[in-house]
């Protein structure tokens, strides 16, 4: 099983070959070998990308980085500076979006147009530029919120539909409503960017491309429900996201966009990052709000919930990165047409982060009740190596697995739980044939171990027991009764743990056991 | 942040360091909000939050010395311990974890002499573990300071280790 | 009010009711493990959770509110089960060692188990066995035998604000300890012993002298001398089944002469002593206006406290001695000379409400008598638990008084086991030293009871002394903080005289009391206190005839040069990180 680490297509097309597509790519490919670095990167070709009078055009996933105009002598440095060290060669980025997005051409010739809302400027604009945020209309939004009244934007986002994309499923209007009417002098929206599901970094992609976006989301949140103080918090490991959110606030602060009166208007609103310390738990709403006050990260008891007492006691909005991104295209474009994406009951898109047995595997924007057969197959390029399906991960760690009866299944937030599964963060951890499913439930069992914050005693004990089970069955020294522990010990963690991260981990037991009961057995000694 | 510490070819002498620490602190001054934030700078400091870190800290914040300690214990980014010259992390995420890694940073405790959090008596190197970075396609992975190693096997994680000097 | 249906009992409770009370008034009792009465409920354990018709999952009945129309089933099969599986997930992380355990049969988890029937052991045990923490000289912890209720860390930090217990690490390395791990003797902790009486298990229990004081016993060449402290005699029932609050002060003496100790004797005359003492310290201070309020010092808590968090009011502190040590250094001086016996023979022993008085008695500093002045202290537990080794039943005893020249006591020094006594006896008996008259009516109600801070002004002959009372650290701080801060404005503060007791309740509410102990067993103890107050034939200090007999024989008279030797002391500044004394200070000597 090879795993690639970056996929760099290069797009070949009469106008690229014109331009010396060819000899770029073969002294891409060179270079790469001459790194030591073909086992992890792939180079593919691709068709056109819709973007023309741009010389030779390069894409780098899982990043959707876009470089134009790259000649033979750019590539050294464009492999030594991206692919090695992980940093953008900025002068040679793409400034326009191509209008039509190959997110992969594998030789199947199957190709998937991905439909770009939260991540339309990711990879396209220098996100150290406020200028270029703004030249692809941005901060219009937050002019024609203002115009709006507060209760008026609530209402727009209402008419959208959008649902925060945190993984609980709860409508983005109506948590900003409720903090809205709440009573309280100071109110407060915080950005959760504590992105902490294993495998999980669509967070991050917007956080480094497109800063702006979520800064512009904020202040719109913040106008919305009446806060003046909007924190960030972030993942103590992105270093790169801190740092670049932080020039960007400072850039929005310069332009005024920050700061007291923005655009006249009468609001005031600023922001602080604050760097989380590194604790799954405190992607949950309330965890995250205890260590924004400096303590450890223990839940709260819901409720009265955040919107009502949050921070300091005080109506606190939590919304999740890629909700806020959304927030500026809602307004900007309106409802109606954000309506015009995705399902009926979840409009819009969902960002997923697709890693595993895929053939490219990466980051995509796809339309809410995009099929996971979709995901996989058109997006991602399908299975590796041509290999069979075995099942996915959806949802991040606490998520279900799904066979393939789910593969056709339309995933969004609603449908999904028709099906005892969860969307989640968006996570998509893909199983081939080959992949062995105690071991992967051993991963997650042990992960889970060592993020319960310890609170209550179902979790604290129930992990640490579960762990014991499938360590034992994983070392073929189980007995039969281990089967049922499992899921005894979930059930009573789904009943009685006091917080989500307790609750929500019988999904991947029960739905691990409901395909693969059979090969969880076959481990117990006879 | 670890670069930093390997920039000063000398190692500073930590009492060197308690002026800045108190710079840091006064900026918190009271404020036990801050708390996390004041870490973060002090284990940039010092590479570590050593005992008398944590009671100025506590004191500078109007804290109690327990209330310091408990949120230190509770975050992985925060070590009690000094921290080597090099730091060894093996990914424990899922993709490496299926992958074998646990086996490699079992057979590098074992070879290093330590546990994961600790640090070799010659501080040459420290041992921990991260949940995923993002390098699944070359799981499993490690991370010796800010260099990535992929496909490491029990045979040659030490062998990988031993280039740092 | 809000009307809940209750497994088909129909019930109106207060808005904000949780369910889990909603239900006892209905008259069924969810099992709790985690939760106490006196505590806000954190939701560690899970054991009372219930089903609320068309509400998905169960529920906390300890943390939810009732709801209008709630339907609330409180023993269904799901809950049952859960329940069970819990208990035995607890009990799998927990040293099952019963019988030798402090708590067997007074263990709630224990109970808890057998209640629910808990009848096999499904998970494996977890086998990593942690230190036990024997830093403190007064109370032990067994990390192995903790749960992680979490009531320990509740009171420690937000009813006493010591934090000297706290929740550290994390998921199932998840411990209680004091910072470093450094243990409690290491530590802020002040030994008041909250955290034992609200465990629920044995993982915290005092540190033992049991042995020592059956050895002293057996002992044909010591001469045993016994004191029991006010609070002692409204709660030794308790150990023997007795309801809360019985009032067994001749059973007391009773018992213990038959255990053997060669006198009986009682703290009670000591506390009398204190108010002579204390009281003509407060004279002295209003006269000369200085070191103003002067603050009680009877509680070896809250002194701990004080050193380590307010040692900026050492100067306001009373230096008299708590009358524990005025007794201890007593009955190596006095007591030894007027009875002929060599004090080195003499074993002083202490029965009393607390913890923190073994620390006390070990105080570097409490041994002016050329001897450590207290030899052992033991809890009302300890001594419940000796006399039923002996099989003494306290219940059979008849009525004995105390032993005599130290075993007199008058009302006043019998309410100093309750809040706001040492406060109201001071009252009593300066009114007299002022004016030369005695005080018409002796109830100072104002001082009495259980709210937190309280406050009185007494007219003595036209001087206006404005005092206040405080109980529990948490408490103490609060107007502590109000003091320095009038203090440090001008100069002044509004207060006079000021008495604080470490502990919820006073000395009734002590480390050392009964098990299962809450704030209405206390308010309990504190009622027996002042009705044994009303039926003595003296309720003022001055008026006990042993007291005058001590000041005439042996002492002079109140803050003479001799008093001032053995009867008063001085003050350490600790520190803020392990409580240690710091190096350079000996302030008010």
């Amino acid at each position: 099983m090879n795993r690639v680490r970056n996929h760099v297509l290069i797009s070949i097309d009469a106008g690229t070959i014109m331009a010396g597509a060819r000899a770029v790519e073969k002294a891409l490919t060179e270079e790469i070998v001459r790194q030591g670095l073909s086992d992890e990167i792939t180079v593919l070709e691709t068709g056109s990308i819709g973007a023309t009078g741009q010389g030779v055009i390069i894409v780098v996933y899982p990043e959707g980085v876009y470089y134009g105009n790259v000649t033979v002598q750019d590539i050294p440095q464009l492999v030594e500076e991206h692919l090695l060290k992980g940093r953008l060669v900025k002068r040679l980025l793409l400034s326009e979006l191509p209008k039509q997005h190959v997110v992969t051409k594998e030789k199947t010739g199957l190709l998937k147009e991905q439909p770009r809302i939260v991540l339309r400027n990711s990879g396209i604009i220098d996100p150290e530029n406020i200028d270029e945020y703004i030249a692809r209309e941005g901060y219009e939004a937050i002019g024609k919120a203002f115009s709006l009244k507060p209760e008026g934007v609530i209402e727009e986002i209402k008419k959208s539909g959008l649902i925060g994309r945190g993984g609980a499923g709860f409508p983005t209007a109506m948590k900003w409503g409720f903090a809205h009417n709440a009573p309280g002098d100071q109110k407060y929206i915080i950005c959760n960017a504590d992105e902490g599901e294993p495998g999980t970094f669509k967070d991050r992609l917007i956080l480094e491309g497109d800063p702006h976006k979520l800064i512009e989301g904020m202040i719109i949140a913040g106008y919305a429900i009446g806060a003046t103080k909007g924190f960030i918090y972030i993942r103590g490991e992105y270093s790169l996201s801190i740092e670049r959110l932080e020039k960007a606030i400072a850039q929005a602060r310069q332009y005024e966009l920050l700061g007291d009166n923005i655009l006249e208007s009468g609001f005031s609103f600023d922001l602080s990052v604050m760097k989380g310390a590194g604790a799954y738990v405190c992607g949950e709403e309330t965890a995250l709000i205890e260590s924004l006050e400096g303590k450890r990260g223990h839940p709260r008891l819901k409720p009265p919930f955040p919107a009502i007492a949050g921070l300091w006691h005080k109506p606190t909005v939590v919304n999740n990165v890629e909700t806020l991104a959304n927030i500026p295209e809602i307004i900007w474009r309106g409802a109606t047409w954000y309506r015009g994406y995705g399902t009926e009951k979840c409009p819009g898109t969902k960002v997923y982060t697709i890693i595993g047995n895929v053939a490219t595997p990466g980051i995509i924007e796809a339309e809410m009740g995009t099929t996971l057969r979709d995901i996989i197959y058109e997006y991602a390029g399908g299975i590796k190596e041509g290999k069979k399906f075995k099942c996915a991960l959806v949802g991040g760690a606490a998520g279900a697995f799904l066979g393939p009866d789910m593969l056709d299944v339309q995933m969004d937030f609603a449908n999904l739980k028709e099906y005892a599964a969860v969307l989640g963060s968006g996570a998509i951890l893909v199983m081939d044939e080959d992949a062995d499913i105690v071991d992967m439930l051993q991963s997650v069992l042990h992960f889970f171990k060592h993020e319960s914050c310890g609170h209550c005693v179902p979790c604290r004990l129930g992990t640490a027991q579960l762990v014991k089970v499938i360590d034992r069955i994983a070392a073929s020294k189980g007995i039969k009764e281990d089967i049922e522990k499992l899921s005894n010990i979930s059930d009573v963690m789904r009943d009685t743990s006091f917080c989500p991260l307790g609750q929500s981990l019988c999904l991947p037991i029960s739905s691990a056991l409901k395909y693969f009961h059979d090969e969880v057995y076959a481990r117990i000694p006879l | 942040m670890a670069a930093e510490n390997q920039c000063n070819c000398v190692q500073t002498q930590e009492e060197d360091l308690y002026p800045r620490l108190n710079e840091i602190i006064g900026e918190h001054k009271g404020k036990p909000e801050d708390l996390i934030m004041v870490l973060h700078k002090a284990q940039n400091l010092f590479g570590y939050l050593p005992k008398k870190v944590q009671e100025m800290v506590a004191e500078g914040l109007n804290m109690s010395i327990n209330e310091v300690y408990g949120v230190i214990t509770f975050y992985n980014f925060f070590s009690t311990v000094p921290q080597g010259k090099h730091s060894v992390k093996v990914c424990l995420g899922t993709a490496c974890y299926v992958r074998g890694s646990q086996k490699v940073l079992e057979k590098t405790e074992k070879a290093l002499g330590i546990k994961v959090g600790g640090t070799t008596d010659d501080r040459r190197y420290s041992l921990g573990v991260v949940r995923c970075i993002g390098a699944c396609g070359l799981a499993p992975a490690m991370l010796v300071d800010e260099d990535v190693y992929g496909r490491v096997k029990t045979t040659n994680a030490m062998e990988i280790i031993e280039k740092y000097e | 009010m809000i009307k809940t249906k209750i497994n088909n009992v129909d019930v109106e409770t207060p808005e904000g009711t949780s369910i889990l009370w909603a239900a006892r008034k209905a008259g069924f009792n969810i099992p709790t493990l985690c939760q106490h009465p006196d505590l806000v409920p954190g939701g560690q354990c899970g054991i009372c959770v219930v089903e609320i018709e068309g509400v998905p999952g169960l529920k906390r009945s300890c943390m939810t509110p009732v709801g209008e129309g709630f339907t609330v089933r409180t023993h269904t099969q799901r809950v049952m089960t859960v329940r069970k599986q819990l208990v035995e997930l607890i009990l799998s992380n927990h040293d099952t060692d019963c019988l030798t355990c402090i708590k067997n049969n007074s263990c709630e988890l224990q109970k808890l188990a057998a209640t629910l029937g808990v009848d096999t052991l499904e998970y494996p045990k977890f086998e990593e066995k942690l230190p036990i923490d024997k830093t403190s000289v007064s109370i032990v912890r067994d990390p192995n035998k903790c749960i992680l209720c979490g009531r320990c860390t509740q009171v420690c930090s937000d009813i006493q604000t010591v934090n000297a217990l706290a929740i550290n690490n994390r998921g199932c390395d998840t411990v209680i300890t004091t910072a470093f791990d450094a243990g409690l003797g290491n530590s802020v902790c002040i030994n008041c012993g909250q955290c034992v009486v609200h465990c629920p298990v044995g993982a915290l229990y005092e540190n033992s002298q049991i042995e020592q004081v059956w050895e002293a016993l057996h002992d044909p060449d010591k001469f045993v001398v016994v004191q029991e402290a006010p609070a002692v005699r409204v709660m030794l029932g308790e150990e023997f089944g007795m309801p809360p609050g019985s009032l067994v002060s001749g059973k007391m003496h009773a018992a213990l002469r038959r255990l053997n100790f060669d006198a009986v004797l009682d703290t009670n005359f000591a506390a009398d002593l204190t108010i002579m003492e204390e009281g003509t310290e407060l004279l002295s201070r209003l006269t000369s206006g200085k070191n103003l309020p002067l603050i009680t010092s009877c509680s070896p808590g809250w002194i701990k406290f004080m050193e380590t968090f307010y040692h900026d009011m050492i100067p306001h502190m009373s230096t008299a001695k708590s009358p524990q040590q005025m007794f201890g250094t007593l009955s190596k001086t006095y007591y030894a000379q007027q009875k002929g016996i060599p004090p080195e023979k003499i074993v002083s022993v202490s029965i009393m409400p607390c913890t923190a008085k073994k620390f006390e008695c070990q105080r570097p500093e409490m041994n002016i008598s050329g001897y450590q002045d207290v030899d052992y202290v033991l809890t009302t537990r300890e001594i419940g638990r000796m006399m039923r080794e002996a099989g003494i039943d306290l219940k059979e005893m008849p009525d004995e008084p105390a032993d005599d020249i130290m075993g007199d006591y008058t009302g006043a020094g019998t309410i100093f086991g309750a809040t706001g006594g040492v406060m109201e006896a001071a009252i009593r008996s300066a009114y007299f030293l002022v004016t030369g008259r005695e005080l018409e009516n002796l109830d100072v109600i104002p001082v009495r009871g259980l709210k937190g801070i309280k406050e009185a002004e007494i007219d003595i002959d036209g001087t206006k002394v404005k005092v206040a009372v405080a109980h529990s650290c948490g408490k103490a701080r609060e107007l502590m903080d109000k003091v320095a801060a009038q203090l440090e404005k001008d100069g002044k503060c509004e207060y006079q005289f000021i008495e604080v007791m470490a502990c919820p309740g006073g000395c009734v509410g002590g480390g050392g009391q009964s098990w299962g102990s809450n704030m209405a067993k206390r308010a309990r103890r504190g009622e027996s206190l002042y009705e044994e107050d009303k039926l003595m034939p003296h309720r003022r200090s001055h008026e006990n005839p042993s007291v005058q007999a001590v000041y005439e024989k042996f002492l002079g008279k109140p803050n003479s040069e001799k008093s001032h030797k053995l009867l008063h002391t001085h003050y350490y500044k600790r520190s803020t990180v392990d409580g240690k004394v710091l190096p350079e200070n000996k302030i008010s000597e």
